[in-house]
């Protein structure tokens, strides 16, 4: 064991303010980040918002549409073959209906959660309860690379191949149409439910499925009586992120949807969506125009709706959270 | 050296006891300074009070041990004396602690320079996942100590010196400090305290995650370390306590039952409850 | 006996759910290897596009992407690294601002794409880059249009959450110990951070960044008025130049090309150079996350 070989010589510290005064400016700057954030969030609820404006404010746009004509059914058409719900900005007589577009938006994305709803939520339920090991090593990865996949390809697939495959099997009128985008915008949203889904019945505590089993259950039972009931806040919020972020796609929907605004019910016709409808008119709409407005009011409004989802799904898993931990005394 | 019945069991149960008690004499002892000090401290984890009015002195170049049963508020004593709970939310104290003199808590008390001159050693050993080098300098580094280069190295070599590490790792301190044994780890991290020249070096039960052999590679080198350092050492280990310090304090609920020579302490203590303890009727 | 036969049929359903989500995952990669790989080749990868975009290469979409990412990250990694450090070192829950701004980072990651693109139209081009050419360039046209700046910020916002998440996961992990060391040592708060903390979270940055980079390079909807174009004769070399890039490409040579068939093995080609780039991408994020995380102290 070594002692003390040679004398300890005293060092001299630096000035110890210049190194508080550094602390302080750096936690300065990383507050202000986070004021950066918050106010990015606002900036696009701002400048987004601020184009949407003159819709109910300008007179000038007021010329051409108004809040009622987009929402109220209006006498477009021949008095012989009268149509009520049009959008048809570019055109002699501007038209401005919005109901294509809800109908379209809204038969698009039920079908998506048509299709991924069953599909994720059984899914989920395959690799937290039933599957063995190795089955769930695949899935895993499996679902990443699903979530990897960018929508712009999706869109591109379901253009050119899925939408022929549908043409053979079912043979609708129009090869592009809801079915075609609501199956390849659902395969999009599968995994952002999966995932969640998967969380919420793992969190489930073993306990739940042990005491099941003691009592005689068989795995299905378990399974569907047991434990999904108990994580359903959970899935409940991973089908209400899905919906949202079904509601939100742009690019699948723009490729294969077929980007007619029809107003129906049918799934097998074409449809326009919100969010295509601004995708493929920006481009070419002038700048400060009543379109250009309105564009941006449906932006507006598409913020708004996800915006509301995202909130009303945060609260009710909230909520059920609160009232599951209380009953489990 | 007393010799009622228990202390003559209790001096065969500590050997080391007697030797050290031959070097020192009490007088010695009661004459050595008082490096830190708290005086009348009470320590506050939001309303729960931790530590209870204990008022005692830290000897210059000593070692002062800290014993107690669990949850008695020895490690929150200790972690005053270097103001590690400041971060605690919650955490208020009332009373003094003195370095040298001066009250560490005052408003116009620096902390930084406060940890330079007090250092400490944790429980677990936990130097950083760089190399060795890069601990043992690191506080140089942070504290901006050293010029250059050649002159960083030179301290880092003397800190693990100091550390008795030196040997062992002198081939490799661009290694990961990962890579060394426990007891290893927790001498790089003496080294590192050490390599700053603290003046006060606190202990934290620094060897109970440690093999006996280890263990007692770091009570020899807290031993030899005395002779430049003040040494506040906290222990759940009353036999370390006994072979190493030379004061030893016990702690019961937040309150200082007594503190004294440890010789003293073990062999004749004057609190019924202090020798209840040391002869493990609870703990 | 029944019940176990309608056990097995339900576990059995669950189970081909499975079996559909990953025969659907693997026809799509399998139809766009099979029908794109033929086409790929060191002419393609580095060659320009030629006879209306049915023979040549790709490299300026390959360029235009990559230039678009790299900008991107150079304002999205620190800021995104800053917000974690906030989240993870400094906030104080209750506090409004953390409260407010955690809530800022969740909506972030909601907002649809198409709204980012909104986004940058009406706040980057309109605003600041109008406000630019005011200032800089005496009111001539030279920032107030689509420009890969624009199109670089635009996509910074949409992936900050990303780059967020991931390092401040990494933040959590790192023992406390080693942050109680370093104060006892006598360091600063921002010291500990950066010097011991920070560090030891390297996997969670780069992590963050890879799959930013990966969100970058695959979304289209945020640049298609924010300064992507289709044919254009030079590689973008200014910061309000135009530029090409690999998705927005697929987009309109897939809806707007005047012969599809022609098209198709090029654009098969194209879809599986983005496909193939954005799994890699993934692969090497998964890669050093674990990698790195034996390494760092929470392996511990």
């Amino acid at each position: 064991m070594s002692t003390l070989a040679r004398p300890i010589t005293p060092l001299e510290a630096t000035d110890i303010r210049h190194r508080r005064i550094t602390d302080a400016i750096i936690e300065k700057i990383i507050y202000a980040s986070a004021l950066v954030s918050i106010t990015i969030i606002f900036l696009i609820f701002l400048f987004v918002g601020k184009e949407a404006l003159p819709v109910f404010t300008s007179a000038q746009v007021h010329q051409e549409v108004t809040l009622q004509k987009m929402i109220l059914p209006q006498n477009y058409g021949s008095p012989e073959a009268p149509v009520h719900y049009m959008w048809q900005p570019v055109s002699q007589v501007p038209k401005y209906s919005l109901m294509p577009l809800l109908l379209g938006t809204l038969k698009v994305t039920l079908m998506a959660m048509l299709f991924a709803t069953p599909l994720s939520v059984l899914a989920a339920i395959y690799c937290t309860e039933f599957a063995p090991r190795w089955v769930r090593e695949i899935v895993k990865p499996a679902i990443e690379l699903l979530a990897g996949i960018p929508s712009v390809v999706l869109g591109f697939f379901a253009l050119i191949v899925l939408a022929s495959w549908i043409q053979k099997l079912f043979d609708f009128d129009y090869r592009l149409n809801a079915v075609n985008a609501g199956i390849a915008l659902g395969l999009a949203v599968i995994p952002v439910m999966f995932t969640i889904m998967e969380d919420a019945l793992t969190a489930v505590p073993r306990k739940q499925r042990d005491a099941a089993r003691a009592l005689g259950a068989t795995p299905w039972q378990t399974a569907w009586q047991v434990v999904l009931p108990s994580a359903l806040p959970g899935v409940l919020a991973g089908f209400i992120l899905g919906f949202g972020r079904a509601m939100g796609e742009t690019m699948i929907v723009l490729m294969a949807s077929g980007n007619a605004a029809i107003t129906s019910w049918s799934f097998t016709e074409s449809v326009r969506t919100i969010s295509a409808t601004i995708a493929a008119e920006l481009a070419e709409v002038v700048f400060g125009s009543p379109h250009y407005h309105v564009l941006f009011f449906l932006g507006t409004l598409l913020f708004a709706i996800t915006f509301v989802l995202n909130w009303l799904g945060t609260r009710i898993v909230n909520r059920l959270r609160r009232q599951l931990s209380g009953a489990v005394v | 050296m007393s010799t009622s019945g228990t202390g003559a069991t209790m001096a065969n149960q500590f050997p080391l006891l007697k030797t050290e008690v031959k070097a020192q004499s009490a007088s010695a002892l009661a004459s050595a300074d008082a490096k830190m000090s708290v005086d009348s401290l009470d320590a506050y984890y939001g309303k729960r009070l931790a530590v209870d009015k204990v008022t005692m002195p830290f000897r210059e170049k000593l070692i002062t041990a800290i014993i107690g049963p669990s949850g008695c508020g020895k490690t929150t004593l200790l972690r005053t004396l270097n103001r590690m709970n400041d971060s605690i939310p919650g955490f208020r104290v009332e009373g003094k602690v003195l370095l040298d003199g001066e009250d560490i808590y005052h408003s116009k008390s620096d902390v930084i320079s406060l940890r330079r001159r007090v250092g400490m050693v944790f429980q677990q050993p936990n130097p950083f996942p760089k190399s060795i080098f890069d601990n043992v300098a690191f506080g140089m580094r942070i504290n901006g100590l050293v010029k250059d280069h050649s002159a960083l190295v030179e301290r880092v070599e003397q800190a693990l010196r100091h550390a008795a590490l030196w040997d062992v790792v002198k081939d490799r301190l661009q290694k990961s400090a990962m890579m060394l044994s426990g007891g290893e780890q927790q001498r790089l991290c003496i080294a590192r305290a050490l390599a700053v020249q603290p003046e006060v070096l606190l202990m934290d039960e620094p060897a109970s995650a440690l093999d006996p052999i280890s263990t007692a590679k770091i009570e020899e080198l807290m031993v030899e370390l005395k002779k430049d350092y003040t040494i506040v050492i906290v222990t759940h280990n009353m036999q370390q306590a006994a072979r190493v310090s030379d004061f030893t304090a016990f702690l019961l609920n937040g309150h200082l039952i007594e503190c004294c020579p440890t010789p003293q302490l073990f062999t004749t203590p004057g609190d019924p409850r202090t020798e209840a303890y040391i002869t493990g009727r609870f703990g | 006996m029944k019940l176990r036969l309608m056990d097995k049929t339900f576990v059995g359903l669950t189970g081909l759910a499975v079996l559909i989500i990953l025969a659907l995952l693997f026809t799509i990669l399998g139809n766009i290897v099979a029908n794109g790989w033929t086409r790929i080749s060191w002419e393609f990868l580095s060659g320009n596009p030629r006879e209306g975009m049915t023979e040549g290469g790709i490299f300026p979409a390959i360029f235009g992407t990559a230039l678009l990412v790299l900008l991107m990250s150079i304002f999205v990694v620190p800021l995104g690294v800053l917000v974690a450090i906030y989240f993870s070192e400094y906030a104080n829950r209750t506090s409004m601002l953390y409260r407010w701004s955690r809530s800022a980072v969740d909506n972030l990651a909601g907002v649809p794409s198409i709204v980012f693109g909104l986004f940058g139209l009406g706040f980057f081009v309109q605003w600041v880059g109008r406000g630019v050419d005011k200032v800089f360039f005496g009111g001539h046209l030279a920032f107030g249009q689509p420009a890969l700046i624009w199109a670089a910020l635009t996509m910074a916002v949409l992936t900050l959450p990303v780059v967020i998440v991931s390092v401040e996961e990494a933040l959590r992990a790192v023992p406390q110990s080693f942050r109680e060391a370093s104060y006892a040592l006598g360091a600063t708060k921002s010291q500990t951070i950066f010097r011991v903390v920070l560090p030891d979270a390297v996997s969670g940055v780069l992590t963050g960044g890879i799959l930013a980079v990966s969100r970058g390079a695959g979304e289209v909807a945020p640049i298609l008025f924010v300064g992507a174009a289709y044919f254009l004769p030079h590689l973008p070399s200014k910061l309000n130049d135009q530029f090409m890039e690999l998705g927005y490409h697929i987009f309109v040579l897939t809806t707007q090309s005047p012969d599809v068939e022609a098209t198709k093995p090029l654009l098969y080609a194209t879809v599986l150079v983005l496909l193939g780039l954005t799994f890699l991408l993934n692969v090497v994020a998964i890669v050093v996350r674990a990698r790195l995380r034996v390494l760092s102290g929470a392996a511990r």
